[in-house]
Order: structure tokens, then sequence, then C-alpha cells
């Protein structure tokens, strides 16, 4: 205890440390001795989780903003910050309705009123949704008109108009949650036109809304839809779709 | 840890003194020190800087292939006017045949491989008699130039944290001045007028003015849907450039277009009973 250590033999003593370079792996730009090389900044990508996502070097042009416009890449923030959001909620709802146990729309009511920061998480979990959409939306268009789904991105259109279906439904089986009369109305417009689903369309009907009308059996199923079933299948769509990014050989262009 | 690997510590502090870097300094001296043991059991080294461009093979080798290397070489030598590396030292049809025309007459008509000749070398002017039957656009193509590319770290990753910040700022903004709208409890037995689906399905319940259920809620969209994943199998035009692509824009935006109009009709201009309303006359019924 004679002497104050200095920041620099703090961070020294830190970086030096056996479990912090157990944690970063060499090339990590946390690690003792990262250097702004070539060298350096191609380790830092490869020795890094994203390279799950990412290859080492990727195109100059794709990183102009007028290239992608991030629609892309926002729409997948979205899609995080909606998760971390919705587990937010998850703790304070109860997929519960019917005379006598209005948990639903109780427990909206609470969130909105009672539980600290619910009213701003219930908001950011709606207004992210609908701009999910909306840039899911955006983002097919960009695609579109760059060409980008030409050979060898076909099979990723396909998984992007899967992706985008599914980004409708997990908007729209989230609407009904609250259990309000907005969710209950739209939701009854939606599906109405399910029914008329040719040859089997009382049962489509019957097996999305869990009975012949929207009730409590509805607000269960598709809570089980909305928190577990899509997400799910989104990601594993996800995970596809950005594999098939780089191994179509990265982002398209330049035009 | 792994095994200590010997270090040179002259070399070291030399280059520690001189202000280099600890890992340069370590693996510059490691390498001394390698180089050192070698040379002291006697083995030979290939000489690093001679290998650099102008120099031809390493020495060792190209006295055992010194007989091969004469004639063999001649044909795949870059071309002399180019300066060496320059361009891409890409001979023409002509001046590889020119070359492989003489390389031939200087080993006395080619033939097979001469047994007995070199030794080590043996296959190498085989190689090279076998170059002359390549394509004359040579073996290896680059198709397209190359791309102009950039480190993931630190340049996608920045934009894409840059990003990233701006949604969760844009979106937490947003929430905390609008609040998201929460009606009455749900009673089925109370029908609103109107009753809107959620703004992206608007289209459709707009179209369900005009047609049948079946047809606007059923048919359409899954024409819709498959339409637009067969799209990229049904564009047979390999051009990206929009002018050559006026057809494809044109149908897209057709549709997009017609799909706002809809969604938007839907949304904003309809009104109790679904009729037709001026937004700014009689109103909005409209909630996200
Ligand atoms: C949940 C929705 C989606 C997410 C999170 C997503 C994510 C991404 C990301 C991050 C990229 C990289 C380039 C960029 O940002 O533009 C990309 C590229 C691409 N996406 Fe999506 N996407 C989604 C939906 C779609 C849809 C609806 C389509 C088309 C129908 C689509 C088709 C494509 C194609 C073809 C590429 C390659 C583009 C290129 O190489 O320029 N994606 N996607």
């Amino acid at each position: 205890m004679s002497k104050i250590p200095s920041p620099t033999d703090v961070k020294k003593r830190v970086q030096d440390n056996v479990i912090w370079r157990s944690v970063f792996r060499p090339g990590s730009i946390y690690r003792k001795g990262y250097r702004d090389t070539s060298r350096d900044r191609a380790l830092a990508a490869m020795n890094n989780v994203l390279y799950h996502l990412h290859p080492v070097k990727v195109k100059r042009h794709g990183l102009k903003l007028t290239y992608t416009y991030c629609l892309g890449g926002t729409s997948f923030f979205l899609f995080i910050l909606l998760t971390v959001t919705g587990i937010f909620l998850m703790f304070f709802y109860r997929p519960t309705a019917g005379a006598g146990s209005e948990f639903a729309f109780q427990d909206m009511q609470n969130l909105d009123q009672t539980i600290q920061f619910g009213a701003l998480v219930r908001n950011m979990h709606r207004w992210a949704a609908h701009l999910m959409v909306l840039t899911t939306f955006l983002h097919m268009a960009r695609v579109f008109y760059h060409g980008a789904y030409k050979p060898p991105r076909e099979f990723n259109w396909v998984v992007g108009v899967i992706l985008l279906l599914l980004t409708l439904l997990l908007a729209f089986t989230g609407y009904l949650l609250p259990w309000d009369q907005l969710a209950l109305w739209a939701v009854a417009v939606g599906t109405s036109m399910m029914g008329y689903t040719p040859v089997f369309g009382q049962q489509v009907q019957f097996v999305l809304l869990g009975g012949v009308e929207i009730g409590p059996e509805t607000l269960l199923r598709w809570y089980v839809l909305h928190v577990l079933l899509l997400p799910f299948v989104l990601t594993i769509f996800l995970a596809v779709h950005f594999w098939r990014i780089r191994k179509d050989g990265g982002i398209s262009g330049p035009l | 840890m792994a095994e200590e690997v010997e270090v040179d510590q002259e070399v070291y502090d030399e280059l520690i003194a001189a202000g280099k870097s600890e890992r340069i300094a370590r693996a510059k001296a490691k390498a001394a020190a390698m180089r050192k043991k070698k040379a002291a059991a006697g083995e030979q080294m290939g000489p690093r800087e001679a290998s650099a461009p102008q120099a031809p093979a390493p020495k060792a080798k190209a006295a055992a292939g010194a007989d091969a290397a004469e004639g063999g070489a001649v044909a795949t030598k870059s071309r002399s006017g180019d300066g060496n590396g320059a361009g891409n030292g890409a001979l023409t049809p002509q001046e590889r045949q020119a070359r492989v025309a003489a390389a031939l007459q200087q080993k006395g008509g080619g033939g097979g491989p001469q047994p007995g000749r070199s030794t080590k070398l043996g296959g190498q002017d085989h190689t090279h008699r076998l170059l002359a039957m390549v394509p004359p656009t040579g073996i290896q193509q680059i198709r397209g130039k190359q791309d102009d590319k950039v480190y993931t770290w630190p340049h996608l990753i920045t934009a894409e944290f840059v990003c990233l910040m701006a949604v969760t700022a844009v979106t937490t903004v947003f929430s905390a001045l609008v609040n998201a709208p929460l009606g009455d409890l749900a009673n089925a037995n109370l029908t609103p007028d109107p009753s809107k689906a959620p703004w992206y399905f608007m289209g459709l319940q707009e179209m369900l003015r005009y047609l049948h259920p079946m047809v606007a809620g059923v048919t359409l969209p899954t024409v819709f849907l498959v339409g637009l994943m067969a799209f990229p199998f049904m564009d047979k035009n390999p051009s990206v450039r929009p002018e050559n692509r006026k057809t494809a824009y044109t149908i897209f935006t057709f549709f997009l277009v017609f799909w706002a109009v809809l969604t938007m009709a839907g949304s904003f201009f309809r009104g109790p009973g679904f009729n037709w309303v001026w937004p700014w006359v009689d109103g909005l019924w409209f909630t996200l």
C-alpha cells in the first residue's frame, strides 16, 4: 500500500488478469496490445461472436447510408428492442379474460398507471412494433429497387417474404393482447375473412380462435403464439436470412 | 501456459530501447533466437529478403534446377515491357504462342520428359510444356473487378452501433411523448362503428368494400404472397440497373402504390359505416 496505482497501471493489471484474457480472445479490442492495424482489425472481427454474422471485410459501398438505409438492420434492432420490452411486459401481464377474471385488461391498466416505467415500456413495445412492420416493408422495397433479389439471392428474398409474413402475424397477435375494444374488434375484422377460406374456412377459423368466436381461449392462444411460437420461428428464419446474405456474397451491388 | 519460447534478450532490449512495442520486440527477439539456433545447427535458411518480386527462386532450388530454368521458365515470365509486377502481367495469346515456340526451340524441339536429366525438378519443364496447352485466356481468371472492401471492425460495427442507438433513442423519446391507446374493456356485444383492422391490414379491409370476402380476404392475399415469393424466379433480366429494368420497376411500383392508396383510403378516409369521409371535414377514425 505504498503508492496508489495509476489508471494505466490498473488497466494493465486488469488486462493481464487470467480471467480477462480468457474472456477476450486474442485480437479482441479489449485485450492488451490491440493496435489499429489491418491485422488487428481483421482479428477483432474474426475472434468475435459477431463473426457468425459478419465477414472480416465488407464492400465499401454497402456502408453508405443510401444503399441499405439500414432498413434491414433497423428491422432487426427493432426486433431486439421488442424482445427486451416484451420480456418486461410479461412480468406484469396475464392472458386471462372472461367475467370475473379480466386480468389481461386490468394488467394493461396497471402497466399504464401504477407500474414503474410500465407506461413507457408499453409505449415502446407498441410503437416499435408498428415501426418494425413499416421498416420491414421499406426494406423489401429497397431490396426490390436494387434488384438485390436476383441470382444468387432469389431464395433469400423468399425467406424475406416469410419474415414479412411472420412480422405481420406477430404484430397482429400482439394487437389482441390488451383485450380492449380496439383489440377485440380489429381482430374480429381481420379473422372474419379467414372464415372464407375455401373448403376448410370454418376449421381454420376454429383453430385460430380456439372456438367459434373470439373469446378467452383466443386470448390465451394468441398470447402463446405472440410470445413464443412466432418469435421462435422468426428467429430461425432470421438466422437463415443473415447466413444467406454472407453465403450469397455479402450485400448486393454496387448498382 | 504454452512452453516458453526462447527470446534473444539482447535483441529484445535493443528494440525496446528503440521504442518498439512490447509485442513487436518479443516477436523479433524470438525470431532472432530461432535463427541463431538454426545457424548453430548448420541449417540453411531461405533468404527472406531475396523472395521479393524482383528476385528469382531461392538459390538452392535455382542451382538444382539450373538446366530446367533456362528454357522452361520463359513461357510464363512476365512481359518485359511491363516492368516487373506492373499491370496484370498477362500475355496476349500471340505473345504467349511466340514465347512457347521460342522455348520449345531452345530445348531442341521439345519432346517428352527426358529421363535422367534433372532429378530434383524432373517434372518442372514438363509442367511448363503443359502450360502451352492452357487456353490462351489463362488458367486463373479474375472475373469482374476486385471489390472495394473495408474492415467490418471498425467501419460496419460503428455504423450499426449508431443505427442501434438511433433506433433506441427515437423509440424511447417518442414513447415518452405519445401514449399507446387503451380503449374500454373488450365487449363482444358492443360493436364500435367503424371497426377497423390494424393499419397493415387496412388494404385488405378496403378491398372488402369492393370484392367478395373470399376474394379480398383469402384469394388475393394468397396470390400477392405467392407472386411476391415467385418474383425472383419470373424476372429473368440479369441487370440491376434501373434503366434496364423499366418493366419490373413499373409492375412493382404499381402494386406498391396500389397497396399504399388502399391502406390510406381505409385508414384515413373511412368513417362510421365504413363510409367515405374527408378527414379534414368529418374527422379521423384511425387508431394505431
Ligand atoms: C424481419 C424482417 C427482416 C429483417 C430483420 C431483415 C434483415 C436484413 C438485413 C440486416 C439485411 C442486410 C442488408 C440490409 O440491411 O438491407 C437484409 C438483406 C436482405 N433482405 Fe432482409 N430482412 C427482413 C425482411 C426481408 C424481406 C421482407 C425481404 C423481401 C421480401 C428481404 C429480403 C432481403 C434480401 C434479398 C437481402 C439481400 C439484399 C442485398 O444483398 O442487397 N428481407 N435483410
